[in-house]
């Protein structure tokens, strides 16, 4: 979101997806506004306005957050990746978006990038899940095309080939 | 001359992974909300917070001065507009159509009701402005359930539609002569049924920006839009009454549909006129979840009664339906269509009934629109058919699956007409995927295993529940849809082009569009064959009225038996034209040449060949072409089907119901679906993966709730169900695989099946496990709250 005049802003800065970012933000700024709006990368979409949907996931310092629960200026100082970021810099896929092709994991795509990085930080904490552990890990992401049996395909295809 | 090629690979019937996804995982696509253009404004709505009121004062002072804030306008601001359109209306009766109009004046009708906008220089600012616009209202009483609304004494909504009736509508046999078949009837049932309203969701909501240019007066609208062509007519020659060329409409990737983004919505003409207010700046509207599930079309909501024949046997001799159709607080574009031809014209499903009838009323409520949701109709149908089989076996004491094997239409019956007119079923085997679906799953084991559990009084009881599904798809033929009977009001026919250019790479131009469903890949498969050229080398554009010769839209199953015959049929043409060059390019009678893997061979002579690709090079530089031949290998069809298509099959799920918490455990879902022939068995099943859960999750978890005064309970993501990896099964596919003569590729549809199929298994299954412990029927959703009280009423 673009300050105004009248609205009073904090400087930040934060490595995303590799690339040093300052910017002055309106404190109420979401992270994922900041991501989408300031900086381009639309790959992060926005599907609830309750935390629910996980359409938003992505890595804080490594871990998965919602940035749209997480406010720009507390960012501020971290490292973040997004799904832009998450392919090698070859453009070779990661292996949760190679299980995601493979597997038909998704449908429209709109909650495949916070899915994807779900995935891939499931997988960073536990490379080997079972069936159960990704259907649970899931609970914070929603898909409502594919009925999440291809989703689970796809991470579990992530998972053999990092065995 | 070239040496024939190796035959290539066959495309069509291969699990292709999706040409699409690279840019979908890698973030790279584009959807609505990643439009930005130069200038580009925001819009917020005001809305009701009451579901029936007056507005007695707008106050925009205070937000007119705020920061950023480009304008605040009022519903009198838009009165040179004319309401949305009522584009189907139902068939053989009198409607009371009253649409909204892009901002409510006067009167608000339901929740989220917007009755004011503003546009600010960004969309914080917006939403802080409207905020700040004050408005005075005079609460009305309000209704939201639909037979409560048609009732003596219940508040009016519009004054042109007196008791709140939208239409009354029958199809079937006549009232006495069902009633006659019902008296003389060994067996005779009442029952109540109640299918809950859902809310869509797709993953992505709706939104619109829209550009004005000064300078041409032409309007350029980004939508999520499963219908641009239809959304850009609409638009042009009902609302702002201006020629269609005025407009050019263009769908984004979009992030699923489900139905609701087919209709036209207030806020694609509210950006449309912001923009030429505010001298041509694109202003953009995206709902947040919340708006989405105030203001974005609902479905089902229907209210049945239901008196059911059958003979000792099982066979089901009559069958008087009565539905409320709950259509909301005005008419969504297609609402009346839904109840009406998609539901009543398919209560019969698979089976022969001789005495048929449906009524249905359809009511005005304070609550979002209904419209088409994920299988319009259909899933309503058989809910009620389905759920009237497993009543059948229960009061006769027939096994559930001998019941449906009783009373199936029998493959020789088709085209089958089943009485209540919908047009003649193409073709089926219904009782082969209901025998597949019971051996896979173990039938006769499972009702023995649920028998010992019973018997030995256990806690968790065993319910099988089976559901064998027809559904209408490709829904189309113009002279059938079209004609006052169904009242559709225009046709449904799809185009497409498809042009092989110089270097032999092809263009197809489709006026169906994805929204998930992988038409990039399925479409350049059926290409690639077909011409012979790598799959590689076509391209799938889609989406732009600006590019495509005309679509309705991708809903109803229809994007490949009726988009796709379209591109069929311009292959063949192009085929057809190539075949003239190359027999002037190969000096030989047309009558002796073959086309095959792309190349076009004199018969009898290995030698003489000429590649698809150095036919569409010589058409293309044109110097040498038989005589009166025009240059260029361009071809376009505008395909109308001579009938629907008719999916089936059969679902079965098993589960396990705690009969101590209500709590219930889904053991297995199983499905034998038949589609047709299919063109990509990888989304083929991804479509039939989604479409179970999504009926699924109707029976287990989904419902949308409004109160007695008209306040959504259910507003949000985190209130309204959708269901969890966690909360899911594994699904387990078979097919059977009955062509359709209805095109040339035997292709019906896949979309809705799962839809349609699993909401009356997951029902019938639960009632199947507790239904000899309680009296009458739970309502869906099935939480364990609901199952134990059921249990535990008397
Ligand atoms: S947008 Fe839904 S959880 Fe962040
Ligand atoms: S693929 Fe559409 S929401 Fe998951």
């Amino acid at each position: 979101m673009s300050a105004t005049a009248s609205a009073p802003v904090t400087a930040i800065s934060m490595t995303v997806n590799g690339k040093e970012h300052s910017a002055e933000v309106e404190p109420r700024t979401l992270l994922v506004h900041f991501l989408r709006d300031a900086l381009g990368l639309t790959g992060t979409h926005i599907g609830c306005d309750t935390s629910s949907c996980g359409a938003c996931v992505v890595h804080l310092d490594g871990d998965p957050v919602k940035s749209c629960t997480v406010l720009a200026v507390q960012a501020d100082g971290a490292s973040i990746t997004t799904i832009e970021g998450l392919a090698g810099e070859d453009g070779s896929l990661h292996p949760v978006q190679e299980g995601f092709w493979e597997k038909h994991g998704l449908q429209c795509g709109y909650c495949t990038p916070g899915m994807i990085m779900t995935g891939a930080a499931l997988l960073e904490r536990n490379p080997h899940p079972t069936e159960e552990q990704i259907r649970h890990e899931l609970e914070g992401n929603l898909c409502r095309c594919t009925g999440y049996q291809n989703i689970v395909r796809a991470i579990q295809f992530a998972a053999e080939q990092s065995s | 001359m070239v040496a024939a090629p190796e035959a290539p690979e066959r495309m069509v019937g291969k699990a292709l992974k999706r040409r699409e996804d690279p840019r979908l995982i890698t973030g790279g696509a584009q959807f609505l909300d990643d439009v930005k253009l130069p200038g580009m404004t925001h819009a917020a709505f005001v809305r009701s917070p009451h579901a029936h009121a007056r507005i007695a004062s707008i106050d925009a002072s205070a937000a007119s001065s705020m920061p950023g804030v480009l304008g605040v306008f009022a519903g009198d601001d838009f009165m040179d507009l004319n309401p949305l359109p009522a584009a189907w209306q139902a068939g053989g009766v009198t409607n009371h159509p009253v649409t909204p109009r892009v901002l409510a004046v006067g009167e608000v009708h339901q929740v989220g009701d917007p009755v004011a906008v503003v546009v600010a220089e960004d969309a914080y600012q917006a939403r802080d402005a409207a905020q700040a616009v004050i408005v005075t209202w005079d609460p009305l009483p309000a209704v939201v359930d639909a037979k409560k609304a048609t009732e003596a004494g219940a508040p009016q909504l519009h004054e042109e539609a007196p008791n709140n009736i939208v239409l009354e509508w029958s199809c079937g046999k006549e009232a006495d002569r069902v009633d006659a078949a019902l008296a003389a009837a060994d067996v005779r049932i009442s029952h109540h049924l109640i299918n809950q309203r859902l809310i869509p969701t797709p993953m992505e909501p709706r939104g619109s920006i829209a550009r004005f240019d000064p300078a041409t007066g032409d309007y350029t609208l980004w939508a999520t839009s499963q219908a641009p062509h239809v959304h850009r007519l609409l638009l042009a020659a009902f609302v702002f009454g201006i020629p269609e060329q005025k407009i050019r409409v263009i769908a984004p990737d979009m992030g699923g549909g489900f139905g609701a983004k087919i209709f036209v919505y207030y806020d694609m003409a509210a950006t449309m006129a912001l923009s030429k207010k505010l001298g041509g700046r694109p202003v953009k509207f995206w709902e947040d979840r919340s708006e989405n599930y105030m203001t974005t079309t609902h479905g089902r909501d229907h209210i049945t009664d239901l008196e059911i024949g059958a003979g000792k046997d099982g066979s089901i001799t009559a069958l008087k339906v009565k539905t409320w159709a709950n259509l909301g607080a005005y008419f969504s574009t297609i609402a009346a269509g839904i109840p009406t031809t998609l539901y009543g014209r398919m209560v019969a499903g698979c089976y022969k009934i001789p005495n048929i009838r449906v009524d249905v009323v359809a009511a005005y409520t304070n609550t979002a629109m209904v419209d088409a949701y994920r299988g319009a109709g259909r899933p309503e149908a058989a809910y009620v058919i389905e759920r009237v089989c497993d009543l059948v076996a229960q009061a006769t004491g027939v096994d559930p699956a001998e019941v449906r094997r009783r009373n199936f239409i029998q493959p020789e019956d088709f085209p089958y007409d089943t009485g209540v007119g919908m047009l003649p079923y193409d073709s089926g085997n219904y009782e082969l995927t209901l025998d597949k679906a019971l051996e896979q799953v173990g039938y006769t084991g499972l009702r023995q295993e649920q028998k010992r559990r019973r018997g030995a009084g256990e806690r968790k009881l065993l319910g099988i529940g089976l559901s064998s599904y027809v559904e209408v798809c490709g829904v189309a033929p113009s002279k059938w849809i079209g004609l006052p009977g169904e009242g559709w009001g225009a046709g449904l026919w799809e185009s497409a082009n498809v042009k092989v250019h110089l270097t032999g790479k092809v263009v197809v131009t489709t006026g169906s569009l994805p929204h998930g469903q992988g038409h990039e890949t399925s479409f350049a498969q059926l290409v690639s064959d077909r011409l012979g050229i790598p799959y590689d080398d076509i391209e799938i554009e889609h989406s732009d009225t600006q590019a495509a010769p005309f679509g309705f839209g991708s809903y109803g199953s229809r994007s490949l038996s009726v988009g796709g015959t379209a591109i069929y049929k311009s292959v063949d043409k192009v085929v057809t034209k190539a075949m003239k060059l190359a027999a002037h390019m190969l000096e030989a009678a047309e009558d002796d040449i073959t086309f095959e893997n792309g190349v076009f061979s004199v018969k009898g002579s290995s030698e003489s060949s000429k590649t698809i690709q150095e036919v569409a090079l010589a058409a293309h530089v044109g110097y040498d072409l038989p005589e009166g031949m025009e240059p260029f290998l361009d071809e376009t069809t505008y395909y109308d089907p001579p009938n629907c298509t008719f999916p089936f099959g059969t679902h079965v799920c098993v589960v396990e119901v705690d009969t101590e918490t209500g709590g219930i455990d889904m053991l297995r879902y199983l499905a034998v679906d038949d589609v047709g022939n299919v063109v990509n068995p990888l989304i083929v099943d991804g479509q039939i993966h989604g479409g179970i859960a999504q009926g699924l999750a109707q029976a287990m978890f989904e419902g949308a709730v409004y109160d007695d005064d008209g306040q959504l309970l259910t507003g949000t993501l985190s209130d309204y169900a959708i269901p969890k990896a966690s909360q899911l099964p594994w699904y387990e596919l078979d097919r059977t695989v009955t062509p359709t003569s209805v095109n040339p590729m035997g292709v019906k549809g896949a979309g809705e099946a799962g839809t349609i199929a699993s909401t009356p298994a997951v029902a019938n299954a639960v009632n199947d496990a507790v239904g000899h412990l309680i009296s009458g029927e739970i309502a869906m959703p099935f939480t364990p709250e609901r199952v134990w009280r059921a249990i535990n009423a008397h």
